[in-house]
């Protein structure tokens, strides 16, 4: 085992596939300086920085994938996506089915995504929910250091298109470069369990759709993804003295969801709490409902999630985002229902 | 009317302590994300602004503050928007990225490019309802790759629409040399699209005005679009805290946390040939380097370069820089003894 940040885990992955295929290339905006490590040990051919041409370069790697490159994309936040929506929308999720399963996409698209230093509404969503909508794409969100490398390899040896999502407070890098700037005057509610732990020798591919328990429990279920985990596994430590077992889930994959998980846990505690950083309408925590109704378990229920444009001041987006505390108040209420 | 170099030298100073300003809030800690600062731009941004009336509209990149402080913004609500205050020109919704005024028909966007299609939006409404009002369009020159600003070029010009898009050329696309990811000429770029095209030295106010003034009659009589484009340095680099300047500045903070782990790949087993490796690495500090020389270059700096004409007057000058200091500290003495909301402790 060693020991690794969040972000430093994601490119040793990387190197990992990099070493191995020679067709694995980066490209994207900026990449020669914020992958620098990677240009200095597999040259500037393989690490090729872009114009800001999102349309261009998104849609040109979902065709250099299906003619034999393994392109990891980089459009640096999740909100600029909307940009180059259409290659994925339109052509990235749709080229399998279209050929009739005979013709497949092997591209990453990797994003920086998540709120909490005061960026504003358009820096700091996470909007996994949103691409997880369209069929044909796989979303990826890890939460802690073994996971982000693991499932980058993953992600690579897919052999169809897969988005790629590292939450700004886990990935220090961002949160210096967006937020603190060589600060020493700003302080943000970093998970430290997320940004830095143990990781395997040498990088296996964690399997896509398994969640893991975090965490277990009888009386209630928290389901989340990234940082989300980490504030469930601070409420669940309150829920614990004030007498409440809670099983928190961390899904790791949003798209496809593991309905199994969802519904063995579910089954048992009969109680759902979903902790959502994305928006809560028309997103995973209805989506989660939805499974466990389906799958006939009377459940109750409850979310925190994000219900409005993320406010550009910090203490109005602590307000916003999902916080331990707003946690615990749901939590409580559940148990109360 | 001719313009008047002494006024808008002034313009330019208030611009620049105004930044100067949010530069120590943000070092404080007060401001929590991103700060873009236009530090370098003023020249560009006083020539034109100086033209701009009533009723026109502004689509604003990341870099705001300078164009809505001299369209005649509250400067205390400016500020205290981005403090993420309640009483701020957004209600603390928006910080200086999004900064919005309908009453000056000023919008703003992070999103590279973004701000084409906003003028396009402007002038159409301006050429139904407001007719002789114009829109300006400000970006940098990493937008001139953005496929949504160059539609809206060729749209402003099929559509004859009233808008001066002015492209503030630093060089630089965040970290990226703009010309090792640019074809071509920009201006040769634009007129291909069948629009006036011209060149001007962003450090000059003088000359911005003169060529801004004749664009801008031209969109106020119907007589379609124009592109300004303008060099300038950014200062302070992309950003405040600017990963790329604090690794030449910082090189001791520097060398553990970027050297290291630099070196330490470089050296690793697999992986391109030893002479690729070290092409990298030369190229890559070059970069820093060349970064660093153009953003630290105040040659370069158009406050300089007007002050160097008005120096035979020193005496005015010095009053005049005195004046702007003061107003500039009354401002920030107005913004912070309102009282701040706490971030309430979470956890």
């Amino acid at each position: 085992m060693r020991k690794m940040t969040f972000a430093a885990a994601i490119d040793d992955a990387l190197a990992q596939a990099m070493q191995q295929d020679s067709r694995i290339i980066i490209l994207g905006e900026d990449v020669q300086t914020i992958r620098r490590n990677l240009l200095v040990r597999f040259g500037e051919e393989r690490i090729r920085s872009t114009p800001i041409s999102e349309s261009a370069f998104l849609g040109a790697a979902v065709t250099a994938a299906m003619s034999g490159l393994r392109p990891v994309v980089e459009v640096m936040l999740v909100d600029f996506i909307g940009v180059a929506m259409d290659a994925l929308l339109n052509h990235a999720a749709k080229v399998e089915s279209f050929s009739g399963g005979k013709w497949r996409v092997p591209l990453v698209v990797r994003m920086a995504c998540g709120g909490g230093y005061g960026d504003g509404g358009q820096h700091e969503q996470s909007l996994w929910g949103w691409l997880a909508h369209i069929p044909g794409l796989i979303v990826l969100v890890p939460s802690n250091p073994a996971d982000a490398g693991g499932m980058m390899l993953s992600a690579i040896q897919h052999p169809g298109p897969v988005i790629y999502l590292e939450h700004k407070l886990l990935a220090d890098y961002w949160l210096d470069a967006l937020g603190a700037g060589g600060r020493k005057t700003i302080r943000y509610d970093v998970p430290e369990t997320g940004t830095s732990g143990k990781v395997p020798d040498r990088w296996e591919a964690v399997p896509i759709g398994k969640a893991v328990i975090a965490q277990e429990g009888k009386d209630l279920t928290i389901i989340s993804v990234a940082v989300g985990v980490h504030r469930a596994l601070d409420a669940a430590k309150v829920l614990t003295d004030k007498g409440f077992s809670t099983e928190v889930i961390d899904l790791r994959t949003v798209a496809p969801l593991a309905r199994e998980a969802l519904i063995n846990s579910v089954a048992k505690t009969g109680r759902l709490l979903v902790v959502d950083e994305d928006y809560r309408e028309f997103g995973l925590s209805g989506e989660l409902a939805a499974i466990a109704l389906e799958a006939g378990l009377p459940i109750k229920f409850k979310r925190v999630c994000t219900l409005q444009t993320i406010p550009y001041a910090r203490h109005l987006e602590d307000q916003v985002l999902p916080n331990t505390q707003r946690i615990i108040e749901a939590a409580l209420d559940l148990m109360n229902l | 009317m001719p313009y008047d170099l002494w006024a808008l030298y002034g313009k330019m100073l208030r611009c620049r302590f105004y930044e100067e300003a949010v530069i120590k809030l943000w070092e404080e800690g007060l401001i929590s994300g991103e700060m873009h600062t236009g530090i370098g731009e003023e020249a560009i941004i006083a020539g034109v602004m100086d033209h701009v009336q009533d009723g026109d509209a502004l689509a604003l990149d990341h870099r705001g503050t300078g164009p809505l402080l001299i369209r005649g913004i509250d400067p205390v609500l400016m500020m205290r928007e981005f403090l993420g205050q309640g009483d701020g020109l957004c209600g603390g919704m928006g910080g200086h990225m999004h900064l919005f005024s309908e009453a000056h028909l000023a919008a703003s966007s992070g999103i590279v490019g973004a701000a084409g299609p906003a003028a396009v939006g402007f002038a159409l409404s301006a050429q139904y309802l407001r007719p002789g009002k114009i829109a300006v369009a400000f970006f940098g020159e990493g937008a001139m790759n953005q496929g949504m600003l160059l539609e809206s070029l060729n749209l402003s010009v099929v559509w004859k629409l009233p808008v001066l898009f002015v492209c503030k050329d630093d060089q630089w696309s965040i970290t990226t040399r703009s010309q090792s990811v640019t074809g071509g000429i920009l201006t040769e770029r634009v007129a291909g699209f069948g629009m006036n095209a011209v060149c001007v030295d962003g450090k000059d106010v003088e000359e911005v005005w003169i060529v801004a003034r004749a664009a801008i009659e031209q969109a106020r009589k119907g007589q379609g679009p124009s592109f300004l484009h303008a060099s300038c340095v950014h200062l302070e680099g992309h950003f405040l805290g600017d990963t790329m300047l604090r690794m030449v500045k910082k090189p001791v903070q520097g060398m553990t946390g970027i050297v290291v782990p630099l070196l330490r790949s470089a050296a690793r087993k697999g992986g391109a040939s030893w002479k690729r490796r070290v092409a990298g690495i030369k190229n890559m500090s070059s970069l820093l380097l060349k970064n660093y020389q153009q953003k630290s270059s105040r040659r370069e700096d158009p406050l300089l370069f007007a002050r160097k004409k008005l120096e035979p007057e020193t005496g005015r000058l010095q009053e005049l820089e005195k004046t702007v200091s003061e107003e500039v500290q009354i401002i920030l003495d107005k913004v912070l003894a309102l009282p701040l909301t706490p971030r309430e402790e979470i956890s």
